[in-house]
């Protein structure tokens, strides 16, 4: 039979910047998403890189994002993973400014979750390093 | 000017739980049963391409073998198909006469595979692995609740791929799970990654093969008397190393790059292919590859499936050794899915299509990764 694994934020992989994600994980840690807008395409991506994968440029800036979204799509997992409960919502979510990025959504119920209903982000706590999950938005923020 | 390439030797090892086998054994008991096959010594090969676990180098050493051509493409479970067209491409060029293209696999029993340490700095360990992906299961089926809710597919007719599946498997006296199945069951069955069940994905297994190219000159002054396998035409792509950045969750732009490439340098159409391969990691997979492909329209392919015309006596036979689902997977199923393809157009399958001429095998590499496509023909 399988045991329930110890639901532990701590105990989940945690992340390691490289010099060019650094920024993405200081914002994170300061409880903003940000990500790399390109200046001549207009275009905010995803994941942060060196260069804008849809013109080649790379003048890029910061730019910090509403942090809400659509859920796009999802499974539920029912497979352990070390620190996560069973199961675990693993989704991909559309952000407002375009790109899309793997999330977990959290406090609800899988039955609730339908998709392309609006999301917002959040930051849980790994060991040195915060990472953006989601959650439904409530009706009145 | 150009030379006509063939597949003159393929052989599978035994499939399975084989915990006695190492890694580099298997890649090395396929290339020995693919060489008797094409009744060549390994004296005669100066070309390899493997995998990078464990390499070609060790491969090819471990055969005893100097290649002068090497390549070591791994782009996932298509591997094996970007070997055969780089192959194809070397001896059309004159880098070698003839190309060992070896998978081995350890994937059940983990003997003799290099375990590397994941490393938590990668793309893949900062974006996805922190949201409790444990492996494909888990990440390769995110797409497929967008994709059905996009088109008119259903979750039934993602149960009916591996029903379809079965059929074929239990057929073949080689194939891990035989029993028929019933939708009810497969939807009934233990919840992987919902909506995705047990029986909607791959098997693990221990296993591996192998295939001998060569120029047809070549087959034809030095071969065995199997029919050749004449490499008609190729494609490759990738696009992203993540699943979460796939341009549409809902299509896969290397099935229908790869494809194109194919049929256009094949000079065939969809009509010309009598038998399918589609690489079927998970249940989703062949219903994209079916679109994406074009062998039907966009949200067709559910109902493609569940009509029965990729099931025995269908208009178009596909995975007939069973596929990932029910065949073997040993973590990277190109080789299996092309070694199938070959025996069919041999005339030499345990569930054999009459009149198979013209067979296309799409793999797939990673999770929406990489692809590519061979068009092959017993036809000359
Ligand atoms: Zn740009």
């Amino acid at each position: 039979m399988t045991t329930t694994p110890e639901v532990s934020p701590e105990a989940r992989f945690a992340p390691r910047a490289t010099p060019e994600t650094q920024p993405y994980w200081d914002a994170t840690a300061a409880g903003r998403l940000d990500l790399p807008r390109c200046r001549p395409c207009d275009q905010v991506f995803f994941y942060p890189r060196s260069s804008c994968p849809r013109c080649g440029s790379t003048d890029l800036e910061w730019v910090t994002c509403s942090g809400r979204g659509l859920l796009h799509t999802y499974v539920v997992s029912h497979r352990p993973a070390p620190g996560f409960p069973v199961p675990t919502v693993i989704a991909v979510v559309e952000l407002e400014e375009g790109p899309r990025m793997m999330t977990n959504l959290v406090d609800v119920e899988p039955e609730a979750l339908e998709l392309d209903m609006p999301v917002e982000v959040r930051f849980e706590q790994r060991t040195g390093v915060a990472v953006p999950v989601f959650t439904p938005t409530k009706a009145d923020s | 000017m150009s030379r006509d390439v063939v597949i003159m030797g393929a052989a599978e090892t035994d499939i399975g739980k084989l915990p006695t086998t190492s890694t580099l054994e298997l890649h090395v008991e396929g290339a020995r049963r693919a060489l008797a096959d094409a009744n060549l010594t390994k004296d005669q090969v100066d070309g390899i391409a493997s995998v990078s676990i464990p390499g070609p180098i060790q491969v090819s050493h471990a055969l005893g073998i100097t290649p002068t051509y090497v390549d070591g493409t791994g782009v996932g479970g298509a591997s094996f198909l970007f070997h055969v067209r780089h192959a194809t491409a070397a001896i059309k060029a004159g880098y070698a006469d003839v190309v060992l293209v070896t998978h081995g696999e350890s994937g059940r029993s983990r003997v003799g595979a290099s375990t590397h340490p994941r490393g938590n700095d990668s793309v893949l360990a900062q974006f996805e692995l922190p949201y409790g992906v444990v492996g494909p299961p888990t990440s390769f089926t995110v797409p497929a609740r967008r994709f059905l809710h996009e088109t008119d597919n259903t979750l039934e007719q993602l149960a009916e791929v591996a029903v379809a599946q079965r059929r074929w498997s239990s057929r073949n006296p080689r194939a891990m799970f035989r029993d028929e199945i019933s939708v009810e069951e497969v939807l009934g069955a233990k919840m992987i990654a919902d909506p995705f069940t047990l029986l909607m994905c791959c098997l693990v297994t221990d296993g591996g093969g192998a295939l001998v190219i060569a120029s047809r000159e070549f087959a034809e002054a030095h071969g065995s008397d199997k029919p050749l396998v004449h490499v008609l035409g190729t494609g490759e792509a990738a696009t992203s190393p993540l699943i979460s950045q796939m341009e549409d969750m809902t299509r896969c732009r290397q099935f229908t790059l790869s494809s194109q490439a194919a049929f256009k340098e094949s000079g065939t159409s969809h009509a010309d292919i009598d038998h399918l391969m589609i690489y079927d990691a998970f249940a989703h997979v062949p219903l994209y590859g079916l679109e994406d492909m074009g062998f039907v329209g966009r949200g067709e392919s559910g109902a493609f499936v569940a009509d029965g015309h990729t099931s025995p006596g269908g208009r178009l036979p596909m995975n007939t050794n069973g596929g990932g689902m029910s065949y073997t997977h040993t973590g990277m199923y190109g080789m299996f899915a092309i070694q199938e393809s070959v025996r069919q157009l041999r005339g030499e399958a345990a569930a054999q299509v009459d009149g198979v001429e013209t067979s296309l095998v799409l793999g797939n590499g990673g999770m929406f990764m990489s692809a590519a496509t061979l068009i092959l023909t017993n036809q000359r």
